[in-house]
């Protein structure tokens, strides 16, 4: 019963803040709410004993990234933002391919036979001294079983952070 | 409704203790914040060869409380312009961030809120961190050019700067082999000697970037008076202000309790398992009570009669400390039989204690460096932290995980350990020094006197 009140706590919450990040006209206000909708989220992966996943969307999204974009913000003139146009005026077009990824999205569940209501039992919960210590998980499937991704996702990571190092000191 | 209702009732029943626990922390920190304020002052006051605060109470004793009256009562200003509810939502943020940060903390290995969380110190890292957004948020609100330079200052410092703290870290993480509070603490227990003293230049480099992180002296840029007012918390006044100055304090608490745990041996006395060293028990006792005589020594010396009696009642307080600390120490002695229901006692009570004690002397250390360094330049602490601090904590981390698997091969390990890591440590020193060097011979000489940074 707790659970559920907490998670549809967490996922109203997620949700209203991912809109208003969006219909805000002032952009802080907009990153506000985005860092709502991250914290968010983050309480969804700790109500799933993802504790890892909880500490590190809370590290790196709010404290490196938000931060990150909280500052450029302040040294945009935010005077001349909200005289501009908010929208893109392509309503049409938008709606149509937003209606297209639900339909896409609800026949996939119907399909899987996922939908609320189709009398599918839900997974019962593992009992919590059950589970494996989730950041020493974490680090069993990142550094054995997916090393090679793991891997090449750092190169990758690695190669975008010098790349963007030598752009930035290039004199112009 | 009536859902609402049975599930608020269930967390209740479940979760009493910690909130309990929780409320406490959030009544009682304010008062130790005072208090940490006022032995700052007292400390500054005395390397300044002065008295300090000595008019509320003998020798100022209540100076914090007639602070705290004077903020609550003092007017709320908010500046016209001000994006109202983010101005309100700021500091409080502030705070919140900073408290919640204690949830994660062990005092002891008895008193902890969030028992035994799986990401122990990484929580209360990351929580800590989001503190941040109270001081950008709150400058950005302010809609004064000084608050809103010293909200990009802030943000620019704690970005980083907490590269190096997460590298330092690391490394102590590295020895410990889990995130766990209580696991850490145990580890050193087992290994039997501080991740201080295995990785220094760890120690170091999140000793440096924590007082960056704080906004502390002497890298309070955000805040320094004598180029931006007061920064950040310019427009705020009365109550908010003080949220922002708890905010601040209670963060100190929290890096120096992280610190403590990872590389002092949190609640371990100092050698815990030399037996022949067990005296080292008596000695929190006997500082009470010395510091409880001096009280009674200084007592006549006093100049009104009320002076006199708050100085024994301090005095009478020490005692008490004293007698609570010796109880779990000496009733094994005097009794032997009850050894086994005391030691809960003894873990709880003497591992507070050294707990408490070395976040106070860690707290000493950055009073200590506030009053004897002058502030730096915002150039200088961008190239301390990005040409120094992260080059440094970067290596060490490489070296020191070497040190380890070489530790492994050889089978060394507690004190042996350190014939690996310490020549690891000085490696990564010099190396990151000569990266330093070589650093500030291929930049360009600026010509004195120009202002090198945008937003300096």
């Amino acid at each position: 019963m707790l659970d559920q009140v907490i998670f549809y706590l967490f996922a109203a919450i997620a949700v209203v803040s991912a809109i208003l990040t969006v219909t805000r006209r002032n952009v802080v206000h907009s990153a506000i709410f985005l860092i709502t909708a991250l914290l968010a989220t983050a309480g969804i992966f700790l109500q799933l004993r993802a504790e890892f996943l909880f500490i590190v969307q809370i590290i790196l999204y709010v404290g490196g990234i938000m931060v990150l974009f909280v500052f450029v913000i302040m040294l945009v003139n935010l005077d001349v933002a909200v005289r501009q146009l908010q929208f893109a005026r392509q309503k049409w077009v938008a709606l149509l391919i937003s209606l297209a990824l639900a339909a896409q999205v609800g026949l996939m569940l119907w399909s899987t036979g996922k939908m609320p209501g189709q009398g599918v039992p839900v997974l019962a919960a593992a009992p919590v001294d059950k589970l494996p210590l989730n950041s020493e998980a974490v680090a069993e499937s990142l550094f054995k079983t997916y090393l090679l991704p793991f891997e090449i996702a750092s190169v990758l990571l690695l190669v975008a952070m010098i790349g963007a190092v030598v752009m930035a000191k290039k004199k112009t | 409704m009536q859902v609402v209702m049975q599930a608020t009732m269930d967390f209740v029943k479940q979760y009493w203790v910690p909130l309990v626990c929780g409320l406490v922390i959030v009544a009682v920190l304010p008062l130790i914040v005072g208090y940490v304020v006022l032995v700052e002052r007292k400390i500054m006051a005395d390397m300044q060869a002065r008295l300090g605060p000595m008019r509320v109470g003998p020798h100022g004793l209540l100076q914090p409380i007639a602070d705290a009256v004077k903020l609550l009562i003092k007017e709320d200003i908010i500046p016209e312009d001000a994006d109202k509810l983010v101005f309100w939502l700021a500091p409080v943020l502030s705070v919140a961030a900073a408290l919640l940060a204690i949830a994660g903390l062990a005092i002891g290995p008895v008193f902890q809120i969030a028992k035994d969380i799986n990401i122990g110190i990484l929580f209360v890292v990351g929580v800590s961190a989001m503190g941040i957004f109270g001081i950008v948020l709150g400058g950005w609100a302010s809609n004064s050019h000084y608050s809103l330079i010293g909200a990009l200052r802030s943000s620019a410092q704690l970005v980083s700067y907490e590269t190096a703290a997460g590298m330092a870290l690391v490394c102590g993480l590295l020895f410990a082999g889990t995130l766990n509070i209580t696991s850490i603490v145990q580890a050193q227990y087992d290994q039997g000697i501080w991740f201080g003293l295995l990785a220094p230049v760890a120690f170091f480099t999140y000793l440096v970037a924590s007082i960056a992180e704080t906004n502390r002296a002497p890298f309070d840029l955000p805040e320094a008076e004598s180029e931006l007012v007061a920064g950040y918390m310019t427009e705020f006044s009365g109550f908010r202000w003080s949220l922002y100055f708890l905010a601040e304090y209670t963060n100190m608490i929290v890096v120096a309790s992280v610190a403590t745990t990872l590389f002092l041996g949190g609640w371990l006395r100092p050698f815990p398992r030399t037996h022949w060293l067990n005296f080292i028990d008596f000695l929190p006792p006997l500082l009470m009570v010395g510091v409880g005589a001096y009280c009674v020594m200084r007592t006549p010396k006093q100049p009104a009669r009320v002076q006199q009696m708050f100085m024994l009642a301090v005095a009478g307080m020490c005692f008490a400390v004293a007698v609570v600390l010796a109880a779990p120490v000496l009733v094994p002695i005097v009794k032997p039989s009850l050894a086994l229901a005391v030691k809960p006692y003894y873990d709880g009570i003497l591992g507070g204690f050294w707990f408490i004690f070395k976040v106070s002397l860690y707290i000493y250390f950055f009073m200590w460096l506030r009053f004897t360094l002058p502030r730096y330049r915002f150039d200088q602490l961008m190239r301390l932290g990005w040409h120094f601090l992260i080059p440094l904590s970067i290596i060490n981390v490489l070296l020191i995980g070497i040190a380890m698997i070489v530790g492994q091969y050889l089978n060394w390990s507690g004190w042996m350990l350190l014939l690996a890591t310490i020549p690891a440590s000085i490696i990564a020193l010099i190396v990151a020094l000569f990266i330093l060097a070589t650093e500030q011979k291929s930049e360009p000489q600026k010509a004195s006197g120009a202002a090198p940074d945008s937003y300096a």
